[in-house]
């Protein structure tokens, strides 16, 4: 506690060096402030005192690394989450997604994969699900992990289960997995048209010719430079006529792409990229 | 203290704080030097818990699009509901969706902690009512960079565990009505201003 702040930031610097040159992770465009907050708390967890005592771990030990990185990239997460969001997804999106005779979605950062679960869900009950394809991505491997087991407490979906109603869903998200105990297992026929892949929109490309892309309270822990990449690739990986989906609180203003979109809902960041006249 | 130096305030309440905030906020002048950064807890967010409110009756502005937003004098930023809000080095504002903290999203502590690490010695942090614990290691970690911390007298708290909470660990440099920390905020915002 008694480290000057200099000090800190230093050891901070070094040790983002350390996992790029070594492992080629870059975190160096993440916004500081809660890179620092998940790192302390991490480190607080392995007895590590000072910041600068992990670097020879990283180095040495690659388990350690991919717990740092899960504690550095892990989101909260959750299924329908912004009932609105996929009310309007459903009523808008949908009914253009269907106009196309193969629908492809990027969930850009989908950690857990409560939110991919969703999607398939909202597809299947529109009858769009078996000619669409999502490519649901993450940086961290544990999530992505998860997010293919599909596994999730009873406990939660329950909660959930309020988020699905408030979209206009037709059923009840019961219908959509099996409880045993205390855990619920999704349904079978929801991963099928599901592909998970590690991708790092720091470093990696463009994915693939998509119609839909979320990435949803991922560019928020992004600084500028990071964003600005990010939405680059989301950009030239989506049709003309394609849709971006941010977070609430995110917004394309004064970025690189901005004239790039005209908002379907401001309120709901939701954007579809111009048409060339 | 050097007034001079100070650069920023820092503001955290729970339950009643909507009432607090009425109190504080319309007092400082429209050429307020300095930045409030403000989280309420979503717990205490009563009907009538609106920011378009005090768009209405504070002489400063509220900040609409907080994502990466640059930190500027005289300017009231609200923590977004569900969202945490943290200083950055470069002094804008960023969001997080991390878990909560002290059962809180956005949560005083995350807010406190991040600006004492970048105002340092400039940071003003103001704890008011609350029945939470939130805010007191964050106003700990203000001290401990340097910075001043006002908390309200819990006798005048409509919610007095927060505040009380906070002075107990010697979290508070001064313990205040909150008619005495509008005055008190608004005397050294001029005092900035020399």
């Amino acid at each position: 506690m008694d480290v000057p702040v200099e000090i800190e930031d230093l050891e901070i610097r070094l040790l983002l060096e350390t996992m790029l040159l070594r492992y080629g992770y870059d975190f160096r465009q993440y916004t500081s402030a809660s890179l620092k907050r998940r790192l302390l708390q991490c480190l607080t967890a392995c007895d590590i005192t000072h910041i600068s005592d992990a670097i020879p771990k990283i180095i040495h030990d690659r388990s350690f690394l991919d717990q740092l990185i899960y504690a550095m990239s892990v989101t909260v997460t959750e299924c329908f989450r912004d009932p609105p969001f996929y009310r309007l997804l459903r009523q808008k999106v949908m009914p253009v997604l269907a106009t196309y005779p193969f629908i492809n979605i990027w969930h850009a950062g989908c950690a857990t994969g409560e939110e991919v679960y969703s999607m398939a869900i909202l597809l299947q009950e529109e009858g769009l699900y078996h000619r669409a394809r999502i490519f649901a991505t993450d940086i961290n491997n544990k999530s992505l992990h998860q997010a293919k087991e599909g596994i999730y407490t009873v406990k939660n979906m329950e909660e959930y289960a309020n988020n699905y109603r408030a979209t206009g869903g037709p059923g009840t998200l019961a219908d959509y997995y099996h409880a045993k105990y205390d855990l619920a297992r999704m349904s079978a026929s929801l991963k099928e048209n599901m592909v998970f892949a590690a991708h790092n929109l720091a470093t990696d490309g463009v994915f693939s010719e998509t119609h839909l892309i979320l990435c949803r309270n991922v560019l928020i822990y992004f600084n500028n430079d990071l964003k600005n990449r990010a939405l680059k690739l989301f950009d030239d990986s989506l049709v003309p006529g394609g849709f971006l989906c941010l977070g609430t609180k995110e917004s394309l203003q004064f970025t690189d792409v901005a004239d790039h979109f005209v908002p379907l809902s401001q309120e709901l960041r939701i954007y579809q990229k111009r048409v060339p006249r | 203290m050097n007034g001079s130096r100070r650069r920023a305030v820092v503001m955290g309440t729970s339950a009643g704080g909507l009432q607090a905030l009425r109190t504080i906020l319309p007092v400082l002048p429209q050429d307020y030097p300095l930045p409030i950064l403000v989280v309420q807890h979503l717990a205490a967010c009563a009907p009538g818990w609106d920011p378009a409110w005090f768009a209405g009756q504070c002489a400063l502005s509220i900040q609409a699009e907080m994502d990466k937003a640059p930190i500027r004098p005289g300017r009231i930023y609200f923590a977004p509901p569900d969202y945490h809000l943290l200083v950055e080095p470069n002094e804008t504002v960023s969001l997080s969706i991390d878990p909560k903290v002290n059962h809180s999203r956005p949560s005083i502590d995350v807010l406190f902690e991040t600006a004492a690490d970048v105002y340092r010695e400039g940071l003003i942090g103001v704890l008011l009512t609350g029945a939470s614990q939130d805010g007191t290691q964050g106003l700990l970690k203000i001290l401990h960079r340097g910075g001043t911390t006002l908390v309200q007298d819990p006798t005048t708290a409509e919610a007095p565990l927060m505040p009380r909470f906070a002075i107990a660990v010697g979290a508070a440099t001064q313990v205040l009505s909150l008619e005495a920390i509008a005055q008190t905020l608004k005397e050294w915002g001029a005092v900035t201003h020399e």
